[in-house]
């Protein structure tokens, strides 16, 4: 086999793309293979997806050549991409939310004849039974489950019969039963003769599938490995770029003053689901709490049950102004609005910097009066303070912005975060919770981000920090709290923990004698 | 490996603009006007054969030949104006307030309501300020309904103003019906003609100042309100974006409320200043359609009122222009609205190279190869 | 009983105007265009079929009524689609915001038709009116029945079946078959259409192009049965138009919904004629009835969130495939 000519199924050479300022691929060369799994790695926001987008016709590239099966394509749109047998599973579900399942599948078919919904469905019942899915045809997908709609999605591929196909994260949303599941179909589909590609950034998963590994870095191509000649270290490093030794600088907590009281907490989301359950811990004064987890595990529910953005259903959050022996003010039934006039110091830097923490079509003079423009009598905003604070933020965070007026959209992502960042201290909160502080950013930014969080600690805050790396919360955080399927599932000792031991936590679902 | 594939690029690819520069962006809008300009002559050469600059001199006679013309297109300007400046906090909220048209018209049969039956109780700058307060009322309670609904079931306002222009409409026939003067004409005619109880007053020897006097104000003020005030800030941060909106702590549905009370009560003026300030009288034509043209002008303008200011001039320029064309040559004046029409396609076209930017095949935009 | 029978045959008259309208904006709405210039397009629509039956009828001495028929439809098909076609290059193309544009084409559309129809009039001289006799008899030709229900049923002019046929046909085609499944997915969610490899931007054209022409119909019935043949510088058609769209909504996107839906607001429109006592300003009142119903739809549909009597969900929104 080593001696046949291998044709790649796809070859990308020099392919580049950009959005306006941002560079998301640049100068990217790829092979993906028939009969192999391939893993595409990467960190957030190092252009996988968008790599991916432009073979399924999603994007254009800017610069460079796509060849599937050996011959220049020009892919510019899904249809083109299906012609050339090109599947893609999204992360965000393309499914129509008021259309059946089969509806879904169908969609977009080319075939001769009548619609005939019944033949459809009974073909995606064969496929179901054949690989082991559970799909109700005639179900509306708006009645779905997260992990149904998946399934809708990969059934839509398969019975398209594509031959490349492409899934973006697709275990971020599957319990563990439904991830073997998964696993199994696509090691058959590459027995098939199938060329398989998975985006991911999960470790574990990509020894366990692939059977090679392509690694992004920021948008360029970094290398591909053997996955049986490589092993995690040798990935993380190419991932990253270098060994993991952040040493961020972690002082031991002063004086740690009991500020946040939240006891058996429980929060469901829009689908009705219980985001978060029974979730009952303390926050501190000058200590920084991380809280780990997989995504959508409750992290998002319960920063914005706290910051009053999201209805609970139970439970109590208590907030204690002199720490323990003073009185405390209940948060729960407040709104936004009620807690800052109930004089709460609460910061928050929301996961959706310009979807929820700024607006990002108004200059940073206008940002930065977002959450205090109530203040004083006048009918009139004052902007003489914002701006100042605008300008002493550009200047204490080396903010690169042509001027406070610019919008902070057209900014960089290190530069809104930043922007975000430094107005959610200025109003010299005690405490401050910010979820995914360092996504996207480069390692100089998200050092600046840490070394903030860590002032604010030392000069008193109580710090929650939600994040994904397991590395940044171990040598950042005092305690670590452990969030598994909305609860609580441990909190450890940010000095002595292990990564296995939080990992662990973060999967393996509670254990009635822990903590 | 080594020979590059021939590349298909698609011949044109469009692209959203990161932001234009301001000289840019009123520069394609002034192109858009004199494409407009010259369209709207070949259309009028086309049916009269007239001498296309003949065409543009006739305009200006219609609209400013005269002293008298030149203040009724202000008078008209004006009223259009006014319903662009209700409009503006609306739009700037993201809310689509069609309605325009039927607060409008609510506002004049408040006032028409009042002139009549108030007839020559009160000394007139009581009664301006009476019948103005309840147009405004009237205005603002045709805008709140939609906006309660919106803010509480998130019902679609779109359409819910749309259809509220025509309950209004049917309204204002009502009362036609019910105020007929003389009996069997079917329509209100001048309300206090002898009396001129509740027509705006001739000040500096005009009858237009006032209507000049309220909409400039309102266009510095709505311009001020929009751009410095705090009311004004949560206007724009929930228009842009709302879950930024309620993290700030806005609440979504007071502001929502808030901004169509005034957007419905200032067009509801609109409609006090048309039956007082220029017909003094009241029918479904009141509003006669300026109730959608200035929904347009509002959203061109992009909410800032002095803008409105020209482009309410123009369009009330080109109707009366269009209209002297007409009577010249023995047409009708609806040719006025396909002028109109012209006018509004190419600018609203303009927006699209205000936004986006075309890419074609030819251009590179990678520096290495 | 002969009273009682005249205020259906005017409910199915008036109703049948609105069928086309709404059933053209029905098409166009599903693929997620809201167009608000259906005045417009019945305008058109108008105006090309009375405008063509004219000129054909003065240019020859005997008119052959099929002709007057065939060429009175196709061109008011036709003027409406082009009204739909310049919508679509806007908004679609151009991704202008469809509000604005489509009240650009109401005040455009009028303003075309009235303008040519004043002309018309001017042209026939005389009494200023023009009368397309031929043309309109053809579309008036009917069966005729002696048993008063009969011929009520039936004793109508062809358009008025035409467009239950019509609104049958959509329902079929929007649930039963393969575009019409594909056009839902584009009003729905055009990303994801997209992605499934439909056409977003051929299926809007299309969609838009095509209802504009079906409400062009409406226009068409109007000039054509419901004025017999002559043109009126009123803004009747204009109310006409929206009062299609109102029907839309009242129909919940649905055009079997619209058959029932087109003849009760005929029915609403023309009640006040048929209750004793009313005067003649409550009667205008009454003909507030069909906004106020669907006013009160539009709250329900609104309070019940029930997924299916939702309008499109991505109505009045432009699609770009790069937006992010």
């Amino acid at each position: 086999m080593i001696f046949l000519a291998i044709v790649n199924a796809v070859a990308m050479r020099g392919v580049t793309k950009t959005f306006g300022a941002v560079v998301a691929n640049h100068n990217v060369d790829l092979d993906i293979r028939r009969g192999e799994i391939l893993s595409l790695l990467g960190e957030n926001g190092s252009g996988k997806t968008t790599l991916m987008n432009m073979l399924s016709g999603i994007y254009y590239p800017d610069a460079g050549e796509i060849f599937v099966d050996g011959n220049p394509v020009s892919i510019r749109s899904p249809k083109d991409a299906f012609d050339l047998g090109i599947g893609m599973i999204h992360q965000h579900f393309k499914l129509v939310d008021v259309l059946t399942a089969t509806e879904n599948i169908v969609l977009g078919l080319r075939e001769k004849g009548r619609l005939n919904l019944k033949a459809a469905a009974d073909r995606i019942r064969a496929i179901c039974d054949q690989y082991g899915f559970a799909v109700d045809p005639d179900k509306k997908v708006y009645d779905m489950s997260v992990s149904e709609k998946q399934t809708v999605e990969i059934v839509k591929v398969l019975y398209r019969g594509a031959n490349i196909l492409i899934l973006d994260e697709p275990t971020a949303v599957l319990t563990p039963q439904e991830t073997t599941r998964l696993f199994a179909v696509l090691r058959n589909m590459k027995a098939a003769g199938n060329a398989i590609v998975i985006i991911t950034h999960k470790l574990h998963e990509v020894m366990e599938i692939s059977d090679r590994v392509a690694v992004l870095r920021k948008g360029e191509f970094i290398g591909d490995v053997v996955t049986a000649e490589t092993d995690p270290q040798k990935l993380t490093d190419m991932m990253v770029g270098r060994a993991v030794a952040l040493n961020i600088n972690r002082p031991e907590p002063k004086e740690r003053v009991r500020r946040l009281e939240i006891r058996n907490l429980t929060v469901r989301n829009v689908y009705g689901v219980k985001a978060l359950d029974d979730a009952s811990f303390d926050v501190y004064g000058g200590e920084i709490l991380g809280i780990a987890g997989i995504s959508g595990c409750g992290q998002k529910e319960l920063l914005e049950a706290i910051a009053g953005l999201q209805r609970v259903e139970t439970g109590s959050i208590r907030y204690y102004p002199d720490g323990d022996g003073g009185s405390a003010t209940e948060l729960v039934g407040m709104n936004p609005l009620d807690i800052q006039e109930a004089g709460v110091a609460l910061s928050f830097v929301p996961e959706d910097r310009l979807g929820m923490g700024l607006v990002g079509a108004m200059g940073m003079t206008d940002n930065m009066m977002l959450r205090s423009y109530r203040s004083g009598k006048s009918a009139f905003a004052n902007r003489r303070e914002p701006r100042k604070l605008a300008e002493h933020v550009i200047e204490q965070l080396e903010v690169v912005t042509p001027g406070v007026n610019t919008p902070v959209r057209r900014l960089s992502g290190g530069n809104v975060q930043k922007v975000l960042v430094g107005r959610e201290i200025a109003s010299s909160p005690k405490v401050l919770m910010t979820a995914y502080a360092v996504r996207g950013l480069d390692i100089n930014t998200s050092y600046t981000i840490y070394n903030l969080l860590t002032e604010q600690k030392m000069q008193g805050v109580a710090v929650v920090f939600v994040g994904e790396d397991l590395d940044v919360l171990l040598e950042l955080c005092d305690r670590i709290l452990v969030l598994c399927g909305g609860r609580v599932n441990g909190i450890v000792d940010g000095r002595t923990a292990t990564k296995e031991e939080v990992g662990l936590l973060m999967t393996n679902l509670r254990k009635e004698e822990a903590v | 490996m080594s020979t590059p594939a021939v590349h298909h690029d698609p011949a044109l690819r469009i692209v959203k603009r990161d932001g234009i520069a301001l000289w840019k962006n009123w520069l394609i809008r002034l192109i858009a006007v004199l494409f407009a300009l010259i369209l709207s002559g070949l259309f009028i050469y086309a049916v009269t054969k007239m001498n296309p600059l003949d065409v543009y001199k006739s305009m200006y006679d219609g609209a400013m030949g005269t002293s008298r013309r030149t203040w009724i297109t202000i008078r008209d300007t004006m009223t259009l104006l006014c319903i662009g400046i209700g409009l503006a906090p609306a739009f700037r909220m993201r809310f689509w307030n069609i309605g325009a048209e039927g607060q409008m018209l609510v506002g004049g049969i408040a006032t028409a309501g009042l002139m009549i039956y108030l007839g020559d109780s009160m000394s007139t700058p009581l009664m301006l300020v009476v019948m103005a307060v309840a147009s405004l009322i009237a205005g603002a309670v045709w805008g709140i309904l939609p906006a309660l609904c919106k803010a509480r079931w998130g019902t679609n306002e779109t359409l819910f103003t749309l259809m509220m222009n025509y309950v209004a409409i049917q309204l204002t026939s009502y009362c036609v019906a019910l105020w007929e003067n003389p009996y069997g004409s079917n329509t209100v005619g001048q309300i206090n003609q002898q009396t001129r109880a509740g027509w705006f007053p001739e000040i500096f020897g005009n009858s237009f100042t006032l209507n000049v006097a309220i909409v400039l104000l309102l266009t510095v003020g709505m311009f001020l309100y929009l751009r410095y005030t705090k009311q004004g800030y949560e206007i724009a941060v929930l228009g842009e974006s709302p879950n930024t909106a309620r993290y700030a702590g806005i609440k979504l549905s007071k502001v929502i409320v808030r901004t169509m009370a005034i957007s419905g009560a200032l067009c509801g003026l609109a409609g006090f200043i048309a039956v007082a300030g220029s017909s003094h009288t009241i029918s479904t034509s009141t509003a006669g359609g300026r109730g959608f043209t200035a929904i347009i002008v509002a959203w061109v303008a992009k909410f800032n009122t002095f803008v409105m200011l020209l482009i309410s001039l123009l369009l009330v320029f080109l109707e009366k222009g269009a209209k002297e064309i007409a009577s010249q040559f023995n047409l009708n004046d609806f040719a006025s609205n396909i002028i109109t029409g012209i006018i509004l396609f190419c600018i609203i076209a303009s927006e699209f190279f205000v936004n986006y930017r075309v890419v074609f095949r030819r251009r590179k935009e990678v520096g290495p190869s | 009983m002969n009273l009682n029978l005249q205020f259906f045959i005017s409910a199915i008259a008036y109703g049948t105007i609105i069928l086309y309208g709404a059933l053209g904006e029905i098409l166009t709405e599903k693929s997620g265009n809201l167009n608000l210039g259906v005045p417009g397009i019945m305008y058109l629509g108008g105006i090309g079929g009375l405008a063509s039956a004219f000129l054909y009828e003065i240019s020859t001495p005997t008119p052959n009524p099929v002709v007057c028929l065939l060429l009175s439809f196709v061109c008011a098909f036709v003027a409406a689609a082009l009204g739909g076609l310049l919508f679509s290059f806007l908004t679609t193309t151009l991704r202008v915001n469809q509000n604005v544009t489509g009240l650009a084409l109401t005040t455009f559309g009028g303003g075309v038709a009235n303008f040519f129809g004043g002309a018309l009039n001017t042209m026939a001289g005389g009494v200023g009116q023009i009368s397309v006799a031929v043309t309109s008899g053809a579309y008036r030709t009917s069966l005729s029945f002696s048993q008063p229900v009969l011929n009520l049923l039936l004793g109508r002019g062809f358009m008025v079946y035409l467009a239950v046929l019509l609104a049958i046909a959509m329902s079929l085609f929007l649930n039963r078959t393969r575009r019409g499944l594909n056009l839902r997915a584009v009003g729905e969610n055009p990303a994801t259409a997209d992605a499934a490899g439909i056409n977003v931007t051929k299926y809007k054209y299309l969609s838009t192009c095509l209802g504009a022409g079906i409400s062009g119909l409406g226009g068409l019935y109007y000039t054509m049965d419901y004025t017999m043949g002559t043109w009126g510088n009123d803004a009747a058609l204009e109310a006409l138009g929206w009062l299609a769209v109102a029907l839309v909504i009242f129909a919940t996107w649905k055009p079997l919904n619209v058959i029932w839906g087109s003849y009760l607001f005929g029915l609403l429109t023309w009640l006040y004629l048929y209750i004793d006592g009313l005067t003649r300003s409550s009667q205008e009142l009454f003909r507030m009835l069909p906004y106020v119903v669907t006013i009160v739809v539009l709250i329900l549909i609104s309070i019940r969130k029930k997924r299916e009597n939702q309008p499109p969900a991505s109505l009045g929104l432009s699609y770009f495939r790069e937006e992010r």
